[in-house]
């Protein structure tokens, strides 16, 4: 079998967290120009599945993390992304997209209102392409600093909040989908209950200077591992959420990607801010007739992964969608995965066929998540 | 030293009886892909070139392909690794040998690097 070392010749930043991955024995990799841990030496399945009974600790630092302050900073946002930011309360964060002219998505993020700014959280791979187009939008009334300084860090799991109450008792009660500046053993950070787990659990924004004394103090607790971007790929999926450039893309737009719940009525037709976001047409046309294609959740029936690529089938052989996601759910204990399937194609208990090693094999369409989220509900 | 003998691509061979062998894969290739989660199994009689896929697994993050160290037709396979593929990274070369073959030409083995030979091999990687 092949297994091919990393090539060295490429030039990849370093997050803050760097000098402690390979003091923790981490396999790195190339990722959106960082060198990233994949996982650490107990393994990807290992770290999965600690982080759902305990805590794992990750290191999210390669994502943009960018304020925008002033006036116009709402405003400019709702011009590119179909969502309500306008009356975002302080203190709350939401998910949404960036859209593209034909209903496309081009990058999806979490956005913050911190009172005095707003601040996104956007993907590695698109943030040069985001902030591009963020500066475009927001013209001169609106500062945007791109936080190069921070590391971004993630607690996920049903001990995380055990772990940070012990150090700032004041985060147990935080809800899901809120944020706050707090002192974490002195150390200044920005606080937010969310993540990409399905668990519950925390990001925490601090400074590049002293993120890998907090990952320190948090990976002295026995509850937490540190976790690679491996199990973060693997928890994910079971929890049914988007990957950008994988389940999300410029061909896919949110109602086809199941993200039509991102489009709050006051910007949907009739709304007070109806529409002002690119791809207004395409998508208002979806939400009204429903589209031709849509997101499902996929049990492959036998034992062998599906992965991304694998073309979907009906039982002609005829093209009927493409997987975007696939891997082994460690939790699940079974292949699972995402595609694009013909809406026809869409109801649960569906089977369609995905092609692996040029077979069709069986695979039911289920519904997401394959693992029950268990987000802080107070 | 043991008689195993190995490829470039990380596969062991260890001749039993005669002229049937046993395939595996080195510690070093299971500790690269990680904990196995899928493993397809080639049909019993199936004719094997040297070099060829053998044996398809799948770890959490990839798909690979172990290949038949030599010519030859498969004689068993091991069967409990389609229920326990992580036999393969607990013992690779010992319960997670993936199939025997009846070699057809013992020959080709000197072709294979011995167990020093593969030491320094993968050293250098």
């Amino acid at each position: 079998m092949s297994v091919t070392p990393e090539p060295r010749t490429v030039f990849l930043a370093k997050t803050p967290l760097y000098d402690l991955h390979l003091e923790l024995g981490a396999r790195m990799v190339g990722f959106a120009g960082y060198h990233m841990p994949v996982q650490y030496p107990h393994g990807i399945i290992h770290e999965h599945l600690h982080t759902r009974a305990a805590a794992g600790l990750f290191d999210v630092s390669h994502m943009g993390q960018v304020r925008i302050s002033g006036d116009g900073a709402a405003r400019a946002l709702e011009a590119m992304a179909p969502m309500d930011v306008a009356d975002l309360a302080v203190g709350h964060m939401r998910y949404g997209v960036f859209t593209a002219d034909g209903g496309g998505i081009l990058d999806d993020f979490m956005v913050t209102n911190a009172g005095q700014y707003l601040t996104l959280v956007i993907n590695a791979a698109c943030k040069a392409d985001d902030l591009k187009r963020i500066r475009a939008a927001v013209g001169d009334g609106c500062q945007i600093d791109e936080l190069t300084d921070h590391a971004l860090l993630a607690l996920q799991g049903p001990a995380a909040c055990s772990v940070l109450g012990a150090i700032a008792p004041a985060l147990a009660d935080m809800p899901f989908m809120t944020a706050a500046d707090v002192e974490l053993a002195g150390i200044v950070c920005a606080v937010s209950r969310s993540g990409y787990t399905g668990e519950d659990g925390f990001e925490i924004s601090v400074s590049a200077a002293e993120a890998a004394d907090l990952a320190k103090m948090l990976l002295a607790n026995d509850a937490v591992a540190p976790v690679g971007l491996g199990a973060r790929d693997s928890l994910r999926l079971e929890a049914g959420l988007c990957l950008y450039g994988h389940d999300l893309n410029p061909q896919t737009t949110p109602v086809e990607a199941g993200l039509g719940w991102t489009i709050a009525q006051v910007r949907r037709s009739g709304g007070e801010r109806a529409g002002g976001f690119p791809g207004e047409a395409r998508i208002f046309q979806q939400l009204a007739e429903g589209p031709s294609r849509r997101l499902v959740g996929l049990r492959p029936q036998g034992k062998a992964p599906v992965r991304a690529d694998a073309d979907l089938v009906d039982s002609d052989g005829s093209s009927i969608g493409i997987v975007t996601s696939g891997s082994f759910g460690p939790t699940v204990g079974a292949p699972v995965a995402m595609g694009y399937v013909g809406s026809e194609y869409r109801k649960p208990g569906t089977i369609v066929r995905a092609v692996v090693r040029g077979k069709p094999l069986p695979a039911e369409v289920v519904r997401l998540p394959f693992v029950e989220r268990r987000y802080y509900r107070g | 030293m043991s008689a195993m003998k190995f490829t470039k691509d990380h596969e062991w061979i260890l001749m039993e009886d005669g002229d049937i062998g046993v395939v595996g894969i080195t510690d070093y290739a299971q500790d690269q892909l990680g904990e196995l989660v899928y493993v397809e199994l080639p049909e019993i009689d199936q004719v094997l070139g040297g070099g060829s896929d053998a044996v398809v697994i799948e770890s959490v993050k990839a798909a690979g392909e172990v290949k038949a160290p030599v010519s030859g037709s498969v004689v068993e396979v091991n069967e409990s690794l389609v229920d326990e593929p992580e036999k393969v990274n607990n013992d690779p070369t010992g319960d997670g040998w993936f199939i025997k073959i009846k070699v057809t030409d013992v020959k080709e083995l000197d072709e294979l690097m011995d167990e020093d030979a593969y030491k320094e091999y993968i050293d250098e990687l």
